[in-house]
């Protein structure tokens, strides 16, 4: 399996992204900066990491996906390669349109940082086939713009297609306002296009890939992905 | 100009002009007005912290660098520093306690480490007031909004609420970051011909004379401060920090410096001075942000997002590429020389000529008289049976307690603090008042504990430093952490006041003492002088953060983790004192009486048993009683725990004195019952006492106290 | 030609602007009880080399479509100064 992970002017959670995914599959990520125009040869998956790219300039997101890189890793998501956008990452990947959606200024007006609890949806895809459908799991997230948008149309169509892939709710499972931090539509914390080759989501999985740190269940994300590329 | 224009008192300029052997003109004494005020040469108290001993063996650089380093092993030193900035967060909350945070970790960056956690000292007036919950949200905004976006995690800090801080809030900044040994950039190491280049964004009008103005007191009218504050960009600090040590790591910085008080000339001139050189800078050169900005302008500006390097001529073009990779502005405006003068050049002429330790060192200490206050003796005057509950109220008294802003939940806080951002963060906020990071790819975990004392401090200054110092210390040993060093910062009143600047003083002792006596090195520190608006000064307010280190997870103890069935264990004394506690100040509106005094023995002896508990893993949690004393303790135990404590113990002393009273080293551990007996081995001599049995859902001491978990968490969490 | 163009940016009718309400509080409670309602945007000034006003307004609203807005959740407004 060979990771990307984009670095963008701003970007936090490269370094941890790489961390993760090195020390749960052992194998080495390669980086790519804002600024190349390809992406190193032979990548399974590309991650657009967390953080505050151009210090959330314009709009979160707005900027980096302006980038030259960005259409390299368009044509990757073209062939069917995996694509993963982690919160300031889904942003990006929201503003350049391989996820549909856009997002807003959490309910609360404040940043949140906190471990929360998310139900897989489905698991029919390279990134959550090592979870069980329903499965609850603990993501933490950090973020002040995560409120989760589309249009009414738009937002049945996504539903119907089965392109919601996490939703936050309570440690038992329960959906409601007060399990939702940010006040997305529908829960939503993570959705995949129709292919189910992009994944992009506000919670940070790097961030629960460890014991010591709280939380491993963000290693069976890695390995989900180790798992597609290697039965490819 | 007249120097008392300039900020000058007469025998400094005196100093000045004899040193110069002529009368310094208008740019150089808008320099040494500014170089010369309390915030940047510490004039006041240069003396009194020659008290502080940075000796120690883990420590690798001390007082003198931008921060000071301690040895972790594993070829990493952990650099570490607080700072405050209390004023401009008066006048500008959000962008005042965002800067704080930026020039903090550019003092860790200067010395080539990477910043990999923040903590925030905060005190603040009565929340009830509105303008102080304005202030409160303000300045927890700004640290969240800086921090956040530069990618440090905020980790912990403490926060403390009283009166005394109303319109004088404190906001004290602490970083720590990790550099690998042989990567350290020190300031002491620049050499003739060398290059001086500035790094970071152009030159403003920002804070022009911040650094006067953080010595001035805060006058009724704080509107008209406002042009004075920096303004700060964490984006382009983000960017800084990658470029630095990208450079770092390429080999070609020679010296370092942060630009913060007093920007080019401080930063500049310390270089100088410490390598014992001497400087020609071109403002010419310098990218301006603003067009027609005045030498003693370019001098003084505090633009933020700055850093001062000092490069090889023939690194230059390596420093232009990463610079333009990270769309960050770069500058060579001067070079260092053999003769020991700074230069100053503007429009081909010679604007300043100034010796460069006359500029940071030369500054003449004031003779501020010193005079212990008369109140002391009033204060001390305390009958402990002036305070007295009733055992039906103990129960009452303790949810009260609870509720106590300085006591109670902090998530509001820290929720809006990314605590996890670099995926090293073991305890974050609101575990303890410990936080715990790891090392990455090594089996260490760094410990910080922040602590601060004003109300024993008022009481008693010397006893409250050292309680200070004592409550951090004891802290990292019950989690199993030894001490590497101290940080401090210094907030106080004005020490133009004898009996203010007595109190000072012993503070200083106390703090000095303390650590001498616990072997812990001062490393580095801040003073913060002046704090006082028209309704009077501050509490005296020494903070202190302590690190430690932890060899590896195993010898770690947790905290709120009680396990059905342990016992409850309190470690210590049974008569502590109600002097200074949160229990007196709620109960009587004020403080009275002399805190338990310091001693070394009984702390060290403390902390060898709370290190051998947590190592042979002879308990199951444990916490260091404070602030709320030990019915305080026990609840936030149990409400992390999610379980309740069944006592049965005859109280030793007055039973409000015993579960409220506050100060000496003690501890409340839980430990299964097939470690009762190797715990009580390591404690064997030490004044013990069986509280209980860890289970239900209440904490119940019959005739005491009956309260349900719930009722607790609730009352905790003001809800 | 430099052209002086005015750009606003701002949430569509059928998004929840959170900020808006929450502005709206604030000023309700500082005791503008005549407030009705309050909606946030963004306000972007533009110097931009042109030919015409007509030419500059197309130009500043490329801009809007490629960069400057979110189609799916901002409507925008764009207007050339007329002095020079």
């Amino acid at each position: 399996m060979k990771t990307t992970v984009v670095i963008f002017p701003g970007s936090n959670c490269d370094r941890d992204v790489i961390h993760a995914i090195e020390k749960t599959t052992g194998t080495t990520v390669e980086t790519a900066w804002h600024r190349d125009t390809a992406l190193p040869k032979g990548t399974d998956l590309v991650v657009l990491p967390g953080g505050f790219s151009y210090g959330d300039y314009l709009r979160c997101g707005a900027l980096s996906a302006r980038s030259p890189i960005i259409e390299a890793v368009s044509e990757h998501a073209g062939k069917g390669g995996l694509v993963l956008g982690i919160c300031n990452g889904f942003q990006v990947l929201l503003e350049t349109h391989l996820l549909p959606g856009a997002v807003l200024t959490n309910k609360t007006l404040t940043f949140i940082c906190s471990k929360c609890y998310l139900r897989v949806e489905n698991n029919d895809s390279p990134f959550t086939s090592g979870y069980s459908s329903g499965q609850i799991v603990q993501f933490p997230i950090a973020h002040n713009d995560g409120l989760f948008f589309l249009p009414p149309d738009e937002l049945d169509e996504l539903e119907k297609n089965g392109q919601v892939l996490f939703r936050y709710c309570s440690r038992k499972g329960e959906m409601s306002e007060s399990f939702n931090p940010n006040g997305s539509l529908n829960h939503i914390a993570g959705i995949v296009n129709r292919r189910k080759n992009v994944l992009g989501l506000m919670p940070h999985p790097e961030r629960a890939s460890g014991a010591i740190l709280g939380g491993v269940d963000g290693i069976t994300m890695w390995n989900s992905i180790k798992q597609w590329v290697e039965r490819k | 100009m007249n120097y008392s224009e300039a900020g000058l008192k007469k025998n400094e300029y005196e100093k000045i002009k004899d040193t110069l052997q002529r009368e310094p003109n208008k740019t150089e004494m808008l320099i040494m007005g500014v170089m010369w005020s309390e915030h940047c040469c510490y004039k006041s108290t240069k003396d009194m912290l020659s008290m502080f001993s940075s000796k120690g063996k883990q420590v690798v650089a001390g007082p003198g660098e931008n921060a000071g380093i301690v040895d972790i092993g594993c070829n990493l030193g952990l650099a570490f520093k607080v700072e405050s900035h209390n004023h401009p967060s008066a006048v500008a909350p959000f962008q005042g306690a965002a800067t704080g945070v930026g020039g903090i970790i550019r003092d860790i960056l200067a010395l080539g480490a990477r910043p990999v956690a923040s903590l925030d000292g905060l005190f603040f007036g009565n929340i009830e007031n509105p303008k102080t919950r304005n202030l409160a949200e303000g300045i927890i905004r700004g640290i969240g909004g800086y921090g956040n976006a530069v990618g440090v995690p905020t980790v912990g800090g403490k926060t403390f609420y009283s009166r005394r801080y109303t319109g004088n809030p404190l906001v004290n900044a602490l970083n720590l970051g990790l550099v690998p040994k042989d990567k350290i950039v020190s300031s002491q190491t620049a050499k003739p011909g060398q290059l001086v280049v500035l790094l970071g964004s152009k030159t403003g009008r920002d804070g022009i004379a911040g650094a006067a103005f953080a010595s001035a007191n805060l006058a009724e009218d704080t509107k008209e401060s406002r042009p004075n504050i920096q303004i700060g960009d964490p984006f382009v600090e983000k960017l800084l920090i990658e470029a630095s040590l990208e450079l770092r790591d390429l080999g070609v910085i020679v010296s370092m410096q942060d630009m913060g008080a007093a920007g080019i000339t401080s930063s500049s001139s310390e270089i100088a001075a410490k390598s014992e050189v001497g400087m020609v800078l071109d403002f010419d050169r310098v990218p301006l942000r603003e067009p027609d900005m005045e030498p003693w302008e370019i001098a003084l500006s505090e633009s933020q997002e700055r850093m001062l390097l000092i490069i090889r001529e023939d690194d230059i073009d390596t420093v232009t590429k990463v610079a333009r990779k990270w769309d960050i502005d770069h500058a060579v405006i001067g070079h260092v020389t053999e003769e020991k003068d700074y230069l100053i050049r503007f429009n081909g002429e010679i604007i300043a000529n100034l010796p460069p330790d006359l500029i940071g060192e030369g500054c003449p200490s004031p003779e501020w008289p010193m005079k212990r206050p008369g109140y002391l003796d009033e204060k001390w005057k305390f009958d402990a049976e002036a305070l007295q509950t009733e055992h039906e109220e103990l129960g009452n008294t303790l949810i009260k307690l609870l509720k106590n802003p300085g006591l109670s939940d902090k998530s509001w806080i820290y929720r809006q603090y990314d605590s996890m951002v670099q995926t090293n963060t073991v305890e974050g906020p609101g575990n303890r008042d410990v936080s715990i990071i790891r090392v990455k790819d090594r089996d260490q975990l760094i410990a910080v504990s922040m602590e601060a004392d004003p109300l024993k401090c008022e009481l008693e200054p010397y006893q409250g430093a050292a309680e200070t110092v004592a409550k951090a210390a004891r802290s990292l040993a019950v989690c199993g952490a030894d001490l590497l060093g101290m940080t401090n910062c210094l907030n106080f009143a004005s020490p133009e006041d004898p009996s203010q600047y007595w109190v000072l003083n012993e503070c200083i002792r106390g703090l000095a003492d303390s650590c001498r006596e616990l072997d812990c090195p001062v490393v580095s520190g801040n003073v913060s002088l002046y704090n006082e608006t028209v309704m009077g000064g501050i509490l005296p307010t020494p903070l202190v953060g302590i690190t430690g280190l932890i060899e590896n997870e195993n010898r770690m103890l947790p905290s709120g983790n009680w396990q059905e069935g342990n016992f409850l264990v309190y470690a210590g004394i049974p008569n502590p004192s109600v002097a200074g506690s949160y229990y007196q100040q709620q109960i009587m509106g004020d403080i009275w009486g002399r805190p338990l005094p310091f001693s070394p023995s009984a702390e060290m002896d403390f902390m060898k048993r709370a290190l051998k508990t947590a190592r042979n893993k002879a308990a199951s949690s444990g916490r260091v009683i404070k602030g709320g004393g030990l019915a305080v303790t026990i609840a936030k135990e149990a409400i992390k725990s999610g379980t309740g404590v069944k006592m049965d113990f005859v109280i030793p002393t007055r039973a409000d004195i015993f579960f409220f009273g506050e100060g000496g080293p003690r501890a409340i551990f839980s430990v299964p019952k097939e470690k009762i007996v190797p715990f009580k081995h390591i404690w064997s001599g030490f004044p013990l006492l069986q509280l209980g049995e860890i289970k239900g859902s209440r904490v119940v001491l019959p005739g005491i106290f009956d309260i349900s978990l719930k009722e607790l968490e609730t009352s905790w969490r003001n809800e | 030609m430099k052209y002086h163009v005015k750009v606003l940016t701002y949430l569509k009718d059928g998004v929840l602007d959170t900020q808006g309400k929450a502005v709206a509080r604030s000023l309700t409670g500082a005791g503008h009880t005549s407030l009705l309602n309050c909606r946030v945007g963004k306000y972007i000034q533009l110097w931009i080399e042109a030919d015409s006003s007509e030419s500059a307004y197309r130009e500043a609203e490329r801009m809007c479509d490629e960069v400057l807005v979110n189609e799916l959740i901002e409507d925008f407004s764009i207007e050339v100064d007329e002095r020079q």
